[in-house]
């Protein structure tokens, strides 16, 4: 047992900053003006509005944007709570059908939330299957779900897996010596837990709570169809009542601004640490722990939690099909969607994974104002509703780049902008846990540092960009807005396929494609975890 | 564990590949696919670009037969209609787009205030009853949307409902309207009510209905889930909603109420279409329209969308009131761009 220093103390001593290279600083700039992008087109229309500061002032924008807040810190928590056990159980313990829950805790993340939110209503509604199954024991109407309560309910089913995948992937990499010191020196399992492993996850825990806390921020279609008056909320109410984006653009930067404050928070949180261990020797593979008898409230919980987030929108979806199928309504063909889909959010995935590399290296590697401020920009779009995004898009292609608008090139860089961060985050989480003193080995062997970040870094963090990349696919191939504006006209996708025929209230034709998008989710959450697990 | 994981895949691939490969085309394309429109030799050929609030559903199958028709590609763009008109004021004198084709005619009078639209041939405009186009001829309607009151049939019948909306601001409908302020079609009808009645008549129904409590939804068609599943006993949205929902489950307890005799409540808006002022296919965005405005087209609104067509001789599906009967009132539907004024009111009487 060779490193027994607590990681922060360690780290602090260690602390030392060589000059980045120049084509890694330049990369990363890039990225990070890309996320700026929309914060800049809102600035020059805002700029135009005369009634800015008045609608920025009133009663009611300002109470709107602290309920936004509240839901936004719920969510959160509430996410965090469900996720760090559900990703403990899924790679620590011997629960049964580890891989099952691991993809099915994952799984909620691809359900829209215009699906998942008419599914909450379905279930949970005053009126939805719940009430039906209770209506024997006289329970004549639920609850009041809308608002405040269904908002938060949906919103963390649909974005607590956010937590699972970023604490998974820390936990697979952590290096068990430290729980191993801390049961020698008597404490026991839930001590450990709480003092030694918990500690050691922050960084995961805080990048997956923040990607959850700005997708509160930024969602729309549960918030809406629970009828949550949330700061997107009011965003789309204006783009959609005035035709103006004017007013809309003071509105989106105010959510730039709530963006800023939770960026501040997290830093704040996250802390100076580094996770790797400081003396010589490599981590092996944490043990398994033997459950025992809390097999069953654990398998308990999985169970509640998969069937809250999973066979609730699933059986919506089901239940459509099925009524559907019934009054004669004919399959509509998807295939062509579906091709769409996966090569729009795969491509997505690898151009967010690839830009993620040099602002986290950046950030992790090359400490100071200049990592820090691009690392934050690229935070940027991922809390503007996805109209801002894509408006933004469209005002600087239409006029700037005619050759470039509405093609498959224009849209990934728009799904770059909107979900880097999630690729960012994992990343940045994966390389904390890697030392750097395997690299200076390879530097000191005389290979430069482009072939160290290939040859090294990367072929270790392997499950933290894959991961990354899963989230990014799965996020993408849900995304709406910006796809509707940005596409090549006549590129269809499944999310494009689900809105179209929901919003008519042909629910029947949305099960298709539903389903579909479900599945290719599960199949690749699957192919990541088997990469996983063949290394 | 190899093993355990190709059996989770397996299946799902199977299914996949099932649900992806076996299925039929959309219900109403025609049955003879684009595959022998080539044979007929199209006597024009050439490509429109169509923005279309209208989705995808209801409006593909109508564009593939145009095509075959004329030998005209269509390019297609769907979205909400807010959203396309949004997207067509950012682009600006950028727009790829020839042909907007919107749900209401507020975004078509939005987007024909900034000047980008053109002024239509008077033989397209003609064929349409002039409540239901522009007075300047910049946008003409295409199908017509009723406002109505759906009522669960479970709980009520015609004879408990009243003669005006109005009539809803009475106590005993405390706790049982369902409406959806931010729908656009809720809010063009709050334009009108201004319009025809005044502010303060329209902030007195407001202040009505909001003093009954009533339940807040989404859209159309989460306010008649509403009406359907009991939450609540009636909503006010657009009537071809529960007829469309009566195809896929015929047994829903509801029906629609058609307030008559120029009341606001029986307002009927229309989708309609304009052509962009920087269209350079003008000529086939003019055979488009064309094209929309043939008995072909109106009967597939008809029968497929349940909406009213607006062409003389298109008779509405189904036993729907005809559009003299339901008396609609005077207004110029282009007015109903005028949403500044709606939102400002919604919002200080705290319904946004």
């Amino acid at each position: 047992m060779e490193t027994v220093a607590p990681p922060t103390a360690a780290a602090r001593s260690a602390s030392r900053t060589p000059a980045p290279p120049a084509w890694l600083i330049g990369a990363g700039v890039l990225v990070a003006l890309l996320g700026l992008l929309p914060i800049g087109y809102l600035l020059v229309l805002a700029g135009s509005s005369e009634d800015a500061l008045s609608l920025v002032l009133r009663d009611r924008t300002v109470g709107v944007l602290g309920r936004t807040l509240l839901l936004a810190a719920t969510v959160t928590s509430a996410s965090v709570l469900i996720g760090v056990p559900m990703a403990w159980l899924t790679t620590r313990s011997d629960l049964p059908g580890r891989r099952w829950w691991t993809i099915l805790g994952i799984l909620p993340l691809v359900v829209p939330s215009y699906v998942g939110g008419y599914a909450v209503v379905a279930a949970f509604g005053p009126r939805g299957a719940l009430q039906s199954l209770l209506e024997p024991f006289g329970v004549t109407r639920l609850p009041e779900l809308y608002g405040f309560p269904g908002a938060a309910l949906a919103l963390t089913l649909f974005s607590f897996p956010y937590v699972v995948l970023s604490v998974r992937g820390a936990l697979l990499r952590m290096d068990p010596a430290y729980e191993e010191v801390s049961r020698s020196l008597g404490r026991g399992p839930w001590r450990t837990f709480f003092t030694v492993t918990v500690p050691q996850l922050r960084p995961a825990i805080t990048a997956g709570a923040l990607l959850v806390a700005l997708y509160s921020l930024a969602d729309f279609g549960a918030v809406s169809l629970l009828q949550f008056d949330s700061f997107t909320r009011a965003i789309y109410v204006q783009y959609r009542a005035s035709f103006d984006p004017t007013l809309a653009a003071v509105l989106a930067l105010m959510l730039v601004a709530c963006t800023a404050g939770v960026l501040l928070a997290e830093a704040r949180l996250r802390g100076r640490a580094r996770y790797h261990r400081s003396g010589a020797g490599a981590s092996r593979p944490a043990a398994t722990v033997h459950l025992g008898a809390w097999r069953w409230p654990a398998l308990a919980y999985c169970a509640m939690v998969v069937g809250l987030a999973v066979a609730v929108p699933i059986g919506t979806i089901g239940y459509w099909f099925i009524r559907g199928i019934g009054a004669g309504e004919p399959l509509t063909l998807v295939l062509d969607a579906t091709l769409n889909s996966v090569l729009a959010s795969g491509l997505a995935a690898l151009l967010a994974v690839l830009a993620s590399i040099p602002v986290a290296v950046l950030a992790v590697r090359h400490r100071g104002m200049l990592a820090a401020t691009l690392e934050r920009a690229t935070y940027a779009g991922f809390a503007l509703p996805g109209i801002v995004i894509g408006l933004a898009f469209v005002f600087v292609a239409a006029r700037y780049l005619p050759w470039m608008y509405q093609t498959l090139p224009l849209l990934l860089v728009a799904y770059l902008v909107r979900f880097v961060p999630e690729a960012v985050g994992i990343t940045r989480a994966s390389l904390l846990q890697v030392s750097p003193r395997i690299e200076e080995v390879a530097r000191t062997l005389g290979r430069p540092p482009s072939a160290v970040l290939r040859e090294v870094t990367l072929p270790i963090i392997r499950p933290g960009l894959m991961a990354g990349g899963a989230l990014v696919f799965l996020t993408a191939m849900k995304e709406l807005p910006t796809t509707i504006l940005l596409a090549p006209t006549g590129f269809d996708t499944l999310a494009v396929r689900i809105w179209s025929a929901t919003s008519e209230g042909f629910f029947a034709r949305a099960a298709a494609p539903a389903l579909l998008m479900v599945i290719v989710a599960a199949l690749s959450l699957g192919f990541v975890l088997r990469q996983e697990r063949d290394r | 564990m190899r093993l355990r994981s190709r059996v989770i895949v397996t299946p799902l691939t199977i299914i996949a590949l099932g649900l992806a490969a076996c299925s039929t085309p959309t219900a109403s394309a025609p049955a003879n696919g684009s595959a022998d429109a080539g044979a007929s030799a199209p006597p024009e050929t050439g490509t429109v670009t169509i923005y279309s609030g209208r989705s995808e559903e209801l409006v593909g199958p109508l564009l593939e037969q145009f095509s075959e028709a004329t030998g005209i590609e269509v390019e297609a763009r769907y979205g909400d209609t807010a959203e396309m008109a949004t997207l067509i004021l950012t682009e600006g004198e950028n727009s790829p787009a020839d042909v907007f084709f919107a749900q209401d005619a507020g975004a078509l009078g939005a987007v024909a205030e900034q000047g980008l639209l053109t002024a239509l041939p008077n033989e397209i405009l003609d064929q349409v009853d002039e409540r239901f186009r522009s007075p300047t001829g910049e946008w003409v309607g295409v199908s017509g949307r009723a406002r109505v009151v759906v009522y669960n049939t479970e709980t009520l019948s015609e004879a408990d409902l009243p003669d005006s909306i109005f009539g809803f601001t009475d106590p005993e409908w405390s706790g049982r309207i369902g409406w959806a302020p931010t729908n656009g079609s809720f809010q063009s009808f709050v334009t009108a009510l201004r319009e025809i009645e005044g502010e303060d008549r329209a902030r007195e129904w407001l202040e009505g209905i909001e003093a009954n409590d009533p339940s807040v939804y989404e859209g159309n068609n989460p306010a008649l889930d509403a009406v359907i599943a009991g939450e609540v006993d009636v909503a006010f949205i657009n009537h071809y909603y529960l007829m469309q929902r009566l195809v896929e489950d015929p047994d829903a307890p509801a029906a629609n109420y058609f307030v008559t005799d120029g009341d606001p409540g029986a307002l009927v808006n229309v989708a309609g279409a304009g052509i962009l002022d920087t269209s350079e296919n003008s000529e086939a965005a003019r055979e488009l329209v064309e094209y929309l405005l043939s008995t072909e087209a109106q009967e597939y609104f008809a029968t497929e969308t349940k909406e009213y067509p607006l062409l003389e001789g298109v008779e509405p599906d189904g036993d729907l009131p005809s559009l003299e009967e339901i008396g609609t009132p005077e207004i110029d539907l282009s007015d109903l761009s005028d949403l500044d004024g709606t939102l400002e009111l919604l919002q200080d009487v705290g319904i946004l």
